[in-house]
């Protein structure tokens, strides 16, 4: 029987009360995202990260608000612009950064790169470097959990550029019919490297793109962390329920360009200052955190951690040596 | 504290850069995300944004500069009014270097370890389509974290009936109908391969698995490697590959060499109904991906199979089918047919071939290959599949590697011509290796 399609604007029908210990949780976890994709964004100036590298920087909420709702032992796959959803999941500053360094004490001991890194341990399947190819893999995360009849859901990120590759909506089509534990969050940052979401998707409402398939859609605040965890808590229960699918859009923003060479053309100077001074949700999270009386001192003692944390980890991905030539032919395929 | 600002790096391949332009001058405060200065890459022009907070004391390198290297300070930054520094442009950090990789050791052949046959006892006649079958049911009873999926698996009992009562043993759960859907059916299942299950990916052929081909290279093969050997996939790809009769160009080609070419894979390619069996077996329960390229016209085909329960074939291994001493013939799949009618044609003519079926393309058994043309001193290869830069040249290259001084004759290689398969029936034979072209090309060299 087809389900009813949602879409509540914005996440913001009903006013969770506020959790501040919680909060203050995802603060910090947003700022230790900030300031990792910052020091990153330096480490890449100075030469000592290669190749492409795709900030997070603007977008923090969505994966911090996601994982409020989560319990341990779902999964998580997303694309390239990956840093901050293994921050999120729990994965170690240090060897996030060693690998975009390329050092051996990285996740994948250098060989995976920014885009390619892994957790077993996280669950956290990656950092996918084909746009839309983690959106398939996250339907056959879901079919994992509930061929193993467990219920556990996967949580599947991708970009509003990646929603128009025809493999999303296969798997649309394949987790709808087998009602797999699934749920696909598309970070809506409205630009698809620098194709703006209207010269690229016929689809105005992303929320909406499921469906056809039955797939109920919800739109959130991307900026506002309680708002994703409101709707994904709304998703996750019907995912859990064997409901099937569900799929969030998250409408977010980010920063910087769409990597380090992105000149950012497409879009102007006051755009991206008006996100960034009017909604930024580190800012938002901490003015609500002040009006329910944390102190100064409080944020200056995280701020602190944080810095504490980074540095570390950038100390650690230099001073981490570079992979043995020999690890040149391992991992290529396991022994029988 | 002063801090400086380096010449950033804006793109994987620049050195050096022109400072363009400042947008802040000596003395303005600045707050991280500032647009501070534009630098012109070899790419385009970019905006260079503050990182961190304070006052500019510093300009070190004016605006037009060019070819301002990497890591160059170009300004310094004060936080609270502290004293502005000497103007002694600081000496860039040293350059981080990668430090050269050694010189790779030449790749070890990867070969399987050279052992023999296992006698497997009494066979009965089986037809490779009830040998691929026994075998993918025999995995699933063993393993329940084995799944078959693909179009027609289940209620229509496969296309070509591969499948044929599994689902009744098996139910719903295992054996799994998907929707014409290749691209998105093939991530799902290594998606559930990377998460530990073992998924049988069915194609109905392999032409329709040119559409997951991103899936299988870009995800099955390469995760492994990328993840630091974290996560591995154990994923069987299998279908009908090659030429059928008369199905035309897109339903007709032959797969080998555009599989066996990536690292990560393991190909292989069965003729017999036990080495359906046992490669089929062997590769459901391999821990990587595995692609098992079967063909249409063998399905039906009888063979002797043993009826061993528990047998299995090593993946790397190739069998002798003939021994002879004049001339060594290198085939696989359905060629292996083929080179084994010209063996018998070339017996009459006085001629003794020695037919080996690679069994396996990746790894390929360069030892037995090597060994064998060490013996007969020439070699035949015979593949369906276009030459170019096919399998048949990369067999010839190896042994011309580990055997050139064994060699009284160039090696030939006998393929499918180098054009899209035809409809007419004449045109399709004439496409495709026939007994009597290997019988030329041996006499070509002996």
């Amino acid at each position: 029987m087809a389900q009813a399609v949602e879409t509540r604007k914005r996440g913001k029908a009903k006013e969770p009360a506020v959790d501040q210990a919680e909060l203050l949780k995802a603060y910090r976890m947003m700022l230790l995202i900030r300031r990792f994709e910052e020091k990153a964004g330096q480490l890449y100036g100075m030469g000592l990260i290669g190749g492409f590298c795709h900030l997070y920087i603007g977008q923090e909420a969505v994966v911090v608000g996601v994982m409020l709702a989560t319990k341990e032992g779902d999964q998580f796959i997303t694309s390239y612009r990956d840093h901050g959803h293994m921050l999120a999941t729990g994965m170690d500053a240090r060897g996030v950064m060693a690998e975009l360094t390329g050092r051996a004490g990285g996740y994948s001991r250098g060989k995976g790169g920014s885009m390619h890194m892994f957790s077993r341990e996280r669950n956290f399947f990656g950092g996918h470097g084909i746009v839309g190819a983690q959106v398939s893999l996250g339907a056959g995360l879901a079919f994992s959990n509930r061929y193993r009849g467990n219920d556990h859901v996967s949580l599947t990120f991708f970009g509003e550029g990646a929603s128009n590759q025809g493999q999303v909506y296969e798997s649309f089509n394949l987790a709808s019919l087998m009602k797999l534990p699934a749920i696909f969050v598309i970070e809506n940052n409205k630009y698809g490297m620098g194709t703006s979401v209207d010269r690229a998707s016929a689809s105005h409402d992303l929320s909406k793109n499921g469906a056809p398939w039955g797939i109920p859609g919800v739109a959130m605040d991307g900026m506002d962390v309680l708002a994703v965890k409101a709707a994904t808590e709304q998703a996750i229960a019907h995912c859990r329920a064997g409901k099937g699918p569900y799929l969030l859009e998250a409408k977010t923003y980010r920063y910087r360009g769409h990597s380090m060479s992105d000149p950012a053309r497409y879009r102007t100077r006051e755009e991206v200052q008006a996100m960034r001074t009017q909604h930024d949700c580190i800012e938002s999270a901490r003015h609500q955190l002040e009006a329910l009386g944390v102190e100064d001192a409080e944020f200056r003692s995280i701020d602190d951690e944080v810095k504490a944390i980074i540095q570390d980890a950038a100390d650690f991905a230099q001073s981490s040596p570079e992979p043995e030539p020999a690890e040149l032919y391992t991992d290529v395929l396991r022994e029988v | 504290m002063a801090t400086q600002i380096l010449m950033p790096a804006l793109s994987p391949t620049m050195t050096e850069g022109k400072l363009a332009r400042w947008l802040k001058a000596v003395g303005d405060d600045v707050r991280p995300g500032d647009v501070i200065a534009e630098i012109e890459t070899d790419k385009a022009t970019m905006e260079v944004e503050a990182v961190d907070a304070g006052t500019l004391a510093q300009i070190l390198v004016s605006e037009g500069t060019e070819g301002v290297a990497v890591n160059t300070p170009i300004a310094t930054l004060t936080t609270n009014g502290e004293a502005v520094p000497v103007a002694a442009p600081v000496a860039a950090p040293a350059p981080v270097v990668a430090a050269p990789v050694a010189a790779p050791p030449a790749p070890a052949p990867v070969a399987a370890p050279a052992v023999p046959d296992k006698d497997w006892g009494p066979t009965k006649p089986t037809t490779v389509r009830e040998a691929l079958r026994d075998a993918m049911a025999a995995e699933m009873r063993r393993d329940e974290n084995v799944f078959l999926l693909g179009e027609e698996v289940a209620q229509y009992q496969g296309a070509y009936k591969i499948s044929q009562g599994l689902l009744d043993e098996f139910g719903a759960r295992r054996v799994i109908d998907t929707p014409i859907t290749e691209h998105g059916f093939t991530g799902m299942a290594v998606g559930a391969a990377l998460n530990g299950l073992r998924p049988i990916v069915e194609f109905m052929t392999f032409n329709f698995s040119m559409q997951a081909m991103d899936q299988i290279i870009n995800s099955a093969a390469k995760t492994l490697y990328m993840s630091g050997g974290q996560m591995g996939c154990p994923i069987v790809f299998r279908g009908p590959n090659g030429a059928a009769s008369r199905v035309g160009a897109q339903h007709s080609q032959c797969y080998a060499s555009w599989y066996a070419h990536v690292p990560g894979l393991k190909v292989v390619a069965p003729w017999s109904s036990a080495d359906a069996k046992g490669l089929l077996r062997a590769a459901i329960r391999d821990p990587n991906p595995v692609i098992v390229l079967e063909n249409e016209i063998l399905y039906g085909q009888t063979f002797d199979c043993p009826a061993d329960e528990d047998f299995i074939l090593p993946i790397g291994k190739a069998k002798v089918e003939r021994e002879g001493k004049h001339v060594t013939i290198v085939a696989f799949s359905i060629m292996v047919g083929v080179a084994m009618k010209a063996a018998e044609a070339l017996a009459e003519l006085g001629i003794e071939a020695e037919v080996i079926n690679l069994r396996s393309l990746r790894p390929l058994d360069t030892d037995t290959v090597v060994e064998s043309v060490k013996k007969t001193n020439r070699l035949v290869t015979v593949e369906e599949g276009w030459p170019y830069a096919g399998i048949g040249a990369e067999v010839a290259m190896r042994v011309i590697e580990h055997a050139f001084d064994w060699l009284d004759a160039p090696p030939v290689r006998v393929h499918g011509e180098d054009v899209p398969l035809p409809y007419a029936a004449n045109l399709e034979k004439l496409a495709l290796p026939q007994p009597e072209w290997v019988v030329n090309a041996v006499k070509k060299i002996v």
